[in-house]
C-alpha cells in the first residue's frame, strides 16, 4: 500500500466531482441559517418588518453577485438555478424577438444538455438552431462562428468554461464578434463564475447564467445576468406576481439568495489565491498520473482551462470498471445530468475522440476543500486501479458492455 | 448541526422591537409560514453535503435516496402517488408548468386565481365566481359545453385572500364529464385543511413548501403520470423529464420534513378556527359596519378577510404594523403594488369596501394573546378613525 492510501484508510471517499456540485461552504451556511429561522419573512411583504428585512437581505445578495461579474445589481435576475437561467436566456430571447422576424440561435454541439434541449424545444416551436462543431481542443472556431450568424440570428450561446472538459472559451472575442453583428451573446457560466475573472463589460456579455451550487453556495438558486445597456430583451419563462422586474415571477427564497450572495462575496475575495492553489494541485495531480501512467491522455485544451478541472482518458481501461476499482474516489465520467446514460460522452466524441477512448475517460474536479493529500491519494489509487485492470485484461471482458 | 427552534419573538434582526420590548404578532401566514424546527434541521444537515443527486457515486446516491424519501412524504401529505410528484422551485413555477404544459388545450381559469395562474395564460377564459367567493359551477358547465375543444380547467383549492374553499370534487367531476384536465392550485390547503389529490379527482395539483413550514424556493406539481406534460424548464432529464435542473436537494428534504408534520396538522386547526372566529366576532362587535368577505362560504380555518369602513387597507396595514401586528392587504406577491384585489372585484364587492379590506391569517403557533393583540390594535385604530371622521 502506498503512503497516501495508507494515511486515508477508513476515511470517507475523496470528493473530486466538484463540477457536478460543490459542498456548501460553512461560512455560506452560517450566513443562510438565520434566514431559515427567526428571519422568515416573505421578501415581497413590504408592509411589515419581517418582509422588509428579507427584502434588504435579498438586495444585498444581488449586489454581491453583481460585483463578482462587474454588473449592476439591477441586471441580476434570481432563478432556481443555471438550468432555468439557460432556458430563460435561450427561450426568452428567441420568443421575444420573433415579433421582429428574427428566429435563429447559434450554439455549440458541446453545450450543456439544458442549452441543447432548450434549442431543440425552440426548433419544435419553429425557430432555427445551428449547432457548431468544436476544434479537437474543445475550443470554438471563431471564423466558423462568425459565418454561422445570419440576418435572423437573435443570439449566440457558448459556455464560458466547460463542465466536462474544463476548457475556457475566448469570451471577449466571442463578445466582440456578437456586438459587431448586433446579436446577443449568452454564456452559460455556471462553471466559470467565481473560479475565473468574468467581466460582463469587457467581454460584451448580454446574458449570463450563474449557479449557486457550483460556487460553494446552495442548490435551488441561480441567476441570469441581463444587460441593461444596450438592453437585452427577453420574454419571461415563469409569469405571476411580476417579481424580478417581471422577468421571473415567484417568491424569492431569501435564505437561498443570501447563500448565493455570500458565496459570490467569498469567491470574489479568495479567487486569486484559490486559483493559484488549485492550479498547483492540478499540476501535481497531472504530473503524478503522467509519471505513473504515461499513456494517459488529457482531453481538451491544456492551457485554456479551469484551474481545478481535468478530463483524462486511460486507454484500454473502461471508466465504469475503473470507478468501481477505486471506491474511495468520488469522480464521474462526465455531466451528472447524463450520468445514468450508458453512451460515452457526446462532448468527448465531438472532440474527435474515439468511442473506446471516450468510454475510458474520467472527469476530475478539484475544489475549495481538496487537499494535497487527497490529490496524492487519488493519483495512487487511480494508478493502482489502471494497472490492475490492465493486467487483468478487464478491457476485453468489458469491451462489449461499454 | 443543532439550531434553536424558530421563535417568532426571538428576532435578532428586528432590533427595534427587541429594544422597545413591544409585542410582535405575525398574522400573515398565507404569505409565508415560519419554518419548522424539523425542516430547518433537515435543510441544515443537507446543505453541507456535496452530492449531486444525479451522480453515480455514493455521495450522489445518498442524495438520491433522501430525495425519494421526501417525495414519498410529500405525496402522502396530499394522498398522491410518489411518482406523480414533480419538484419545482415553488408554487409559481408549478402553476406555470401546469398551465403552459398543455399548449394544445384551451384554458379556463377562475377569476379569483393567484397571479401566477392568471398571468401564465393571459388569454384564458375566466370562470366567474358568485358573491360568496365560490366559483359558479353552472357557468363552468356552460363554458365547457359550448366549446368542445379539449380543455384545461384551473381552479384553486382555497383562495389565498378570502380563504374560501372551492368545490374541487364537483369541479373535477364537471371537467372530466367534458374530457377536460383539472388543475387545482392547492398552495393554500395542506396544513390548513385536508387535501386529497385522489379523492378530489384532480389531474394536476400545485403545492408549496414555504406555506407549510418548509423552506422557500421549493414546491411541487403533482401531475398524473399518464399526462403528456410539456416541460417548462428543459435540461438533464431530471424529474422524469418533466423538470430539468439539478434537484434542490436541501430544499426537497426540508419540504419532506415539513410535509410529514403538516399531515398531522389537521388536529390543531379547530383551535386555530376558534381563535379566528373569536377575532372575527370581536372586530365585528367593535365595528358593526365592518364587512367580512367569504363568510357565507366554507373557509380555511385560519383566514379572515375584513374591511374596516372608511380606512384604506394600506393605512390599516401600516398602522397595525406600528402597533406590532403584521397583516397584509392582499397577496404578498402583488403587495409591492397598490392595486385593488381582483378577488374581491370578481366577487362583486363594491370598490369602497374592497379598498378597505385586509387579510388576517393565523397559523399553528398563533396564540390567544396574539388575537388579543390584534383585537386591541384593530379596535384602537377603528376608534381613532371614527374620532377623526366625527
Amino acid at each position: 500500500m502506498t503512503a497516501a492510501i495508507a494515511r486515508r484508510a477508513n476515511q470517507p471517499p475523496v470528493y473530486l466531482d466538484n463540477q457536478a456540485t460543490t459542498p456548501c461552504d460553512p461560512r455560506v451556511l452560517e450566513a443562510m441559517l438565520p434566514w431559515f429561522t427567526e428571519k422568515f419573512g416573505n421578501p415581497h411583504s413590504v408592509t411589515h418588518p419581517y418582509g422588509r428585512e428579507a427584502e434588504a437581505a435579498v438586495e444585498r445578495a444581488r449586489a454581491q453577485l453583481a460585483a463578482l461579474v462587474k454588473a449592476d445589481p439591477r441586471e441580476i435576475v434570481f432563478t432556481s438555478g443555471a438550468t432555468e437561467s439557460n432556458n430563460l436566456a435561450v427561450k426568452g430571447a428567441l420568443r421575444f424577438h420573433r415579433q421582429f422576424g428574427k428566429d435563429h440561435v447559434v450554439t455549440l454541439v458541446t453545450e450543456h444538455k439544458c442549452v441543447i434541449e432548450s434549442c431543440r424545444a425552440m426548433e419544435a416551436e419553429g425557430f432555427r438552431a445551428t449547432y457548431l462543431p468544436v476544434e479537437p481542443s474543445g475550443l470554438v472556431d471563431l471564423e466558423r462562428l462568425e459565418k454561422a450568424i445570419d440576418k435572423g440570428t437573435v443570439l449566440v450561446s457558448v459556455m464560458a468554461a466547460h463542465n466536462e472538459i474544463g476548457v475556457i472559451q475566448p469570451l471577449a472575442e466571442i463578445g466582440a464578434l456578437c456586438r459587431k453583428h448586433g446579436v446577443m451573446f449568452h454564456t452559460d457560466a455556471a462553471q466559470a463564475v467565481g473560479k475565473m475573472p468574468v467581466d460582463v463589460e469587457t467581454m460584451n456579455i448580454d446574458l449570463m447564467s450563474i449557479s449557486g451550487h457550483k460556487i460553494y453556495g446552495p442548490k435551488g438558486v441561480g441567476a441570469l445576468y441581463v444587460r441593461r445597456r444596450p438592453r437585452a430583451r427577453i420574454a419571461p419563462l415563469i409569469d405571476g406576481g411580476g417579481q424580478e422586474r417581471g422577468l421571473r415571477s415567484g417568491t424569492l427564497p431569501t435564505p437561498l439568495c443570501v447563500g448565493i450572495g455570500e458565496a459570490a462575496a467569498l469567491a470574489q475575495a479568495e479567487m486569486g489565491e484559490e486559483a493559484k492553489r488549485l492550479l498547483g494541485l492540478r499540476q501535481r495531480f497531472l504530473a503524478g498520473i503522467m509519471r505513473n501512467l504515461p499513456q494517459t491522455r488529457l482531453n481538451g485544451d491544456a492551457e485554456h482551462r479551469l484551474p481545478g478541472s481535468l478530463n483524462l482518458s486511460f486507454p484500454g481501461v473502461p471508466a465504469p470498471a475503473l470507478m468501481e476499482a477505486c471506491p474511495g474516489l468520488a469522480v464521474s465520467t462526465g455531466s451528472a445530468c447524463t450520468a445514468a446514460e450508458i453512451e460515452p460522452s457526446f462532448v468527448l466524441r465531438a472532440l474527435g475522440i474515439s468511442g473506446d477512448l471516450a468510454a475510458a475517460s474520467l472527469r476530475i474536479g478539484l475544489g475549495r476543500f481538496t487537499t494535497a493529500d487527497e490529490v496524492d491519494y487519488a493519483v495512487e489509487t487511480l494508478t493502482a486501479g489502471v494497472k490492475r485492470l490492465g493486467a487483468e485484461g478487464v478491457t476485453t471482458a468489458l469491451a462489449g458492455t461499454t | 448541526m443543532r439550531r434553536a427552534a424558530p421563535s417568532r419573538r426571538n428576532s435578532s434582526g428586528l432590533s427595534f422591537w427587541v429594544m422597545t420590548g413591544k409585542r410582535e404578532t405575525y398574522l400573515d401566514w398565507n404569505a409565508n409560514a415560519p419554518m419548522r424546527a424539523e425542516a430547518i434541521e433537515a435543510v441544515a444537515r443537507a446543505l453541507p453535503l456535496c452530492g449531486n443527486p444525479s451522480s453515480v457515486h455514493r455521495f450522489g446516491r445518498r442524495a438520491r435516496q433522501a430525495i425519494e424519501a421526501a417525495r414519498e412524504s410529500v405525496a402522502a401529505l396530499i394522498n398522491a402517488a410518489a411518482e406523480d410528484v414533480v419538484f419545482t422551485s415553488g408554487g409559481t413555477e408549478a402553476n406555470n408548468l401546469a398551465l403552459k404544459g398543455f399548449p394544445e388545450r384551451r384554458v379556463l381559469v377562475s377569476a379569483i386565481e393567484h397571479d401566477s395562474v392568471l398571468a401564465a395564460v393571459p388569454e384564458a377564459t375566466r370562470i366567474p365566481v358568485r358573491p360568496s367567493g365560490v366559483i359558479d359551477l353552472a357557468a363552468l358547465e356552460t363554458l365547457l359545453a359550448e366549446d368542445k375543444r379539449p380543455a384545461l380547467v384551473s381552479v384553486m383549492f382555497a383562495n389565498n385572500e378570502t380563504g374560501v374553499i372551492q368545490p374541487a370534487v364537483e369541479i373535477a367531476r364537471i371537467a372530466h364529464a367534458h374530457h377536460a384536465v383539472y388543475h387545482c392550485d392547492a398552495v393554500q390547503g395542506p396544513g390548513k385543511a385536508v387535501v386529497d389529490f385522489r379523492a378530489i379527482g384532480a389531474d394536476l395539483m400545485t403545492i408549496s413548501a414555504h406555506k407549510i413550514g418548509g423552506p422557500m424556493g421549493i414546491g411541487a406539481l403533482i401531475a398524473r403520470n399518464d399526462l403528456a406534460l410539456k416541460p417548462l424548464v428543459a435540461g438533464g432529464g431530471q424529474e422524469r423529464g418533466r423538470r430539468g435542473g439539478t434537484e434542490n436537494f436541501p430544499g426537497i428534504v426540508g419540504f419532506g420534513a415539513a410535509a410529514k408534520l403538516a399531515a398531522a396538522e389537521a388536529s390543531v386547526m379547530p383551535r386555530v378556527a376558534t381563535l379566528r372566529d373569536r377575532a372575527q366576532h370581536a372586530l365585528q362587535a367593535a365595528a358593526p359596519a365592518a364587512k367580512i368577505f367569504g363568510v357565507e362560504a366554507v373557509r380555511l380555518p385560519n383566514t379572515l378577510c375584513i374591511a374596516m369602513p372608511g380606512v384604506a387597507a394600506a393605512t390599516q396595514v401600516m398602522a397595525l404594523d406600528l402597533g406590532g401586528v403584521m397583516v397584509s392587504a392582499g397577496a404578498a406577491c402583488s403587495a409591492g403594488k397598490v392595486t385593488r384585489s381582483h378577488v374581491l372585484d370578481a366577487m362583486g364587492v363594491p370598490r369602497v369596501e374592497a379598498e378597505c379590506a385586509i387579510r388576517i391569517t393565523l397559523g399553528w403557533s398563533t396564540e390567544a394573546a396574539d388575537i388579543d393583540h390584534l383585537i386591541e390594535a384593530w379596535t384602537a385604530l377603528y376608534a381613532r378613525s371614527q374620532a377623526s371622521a366625527a
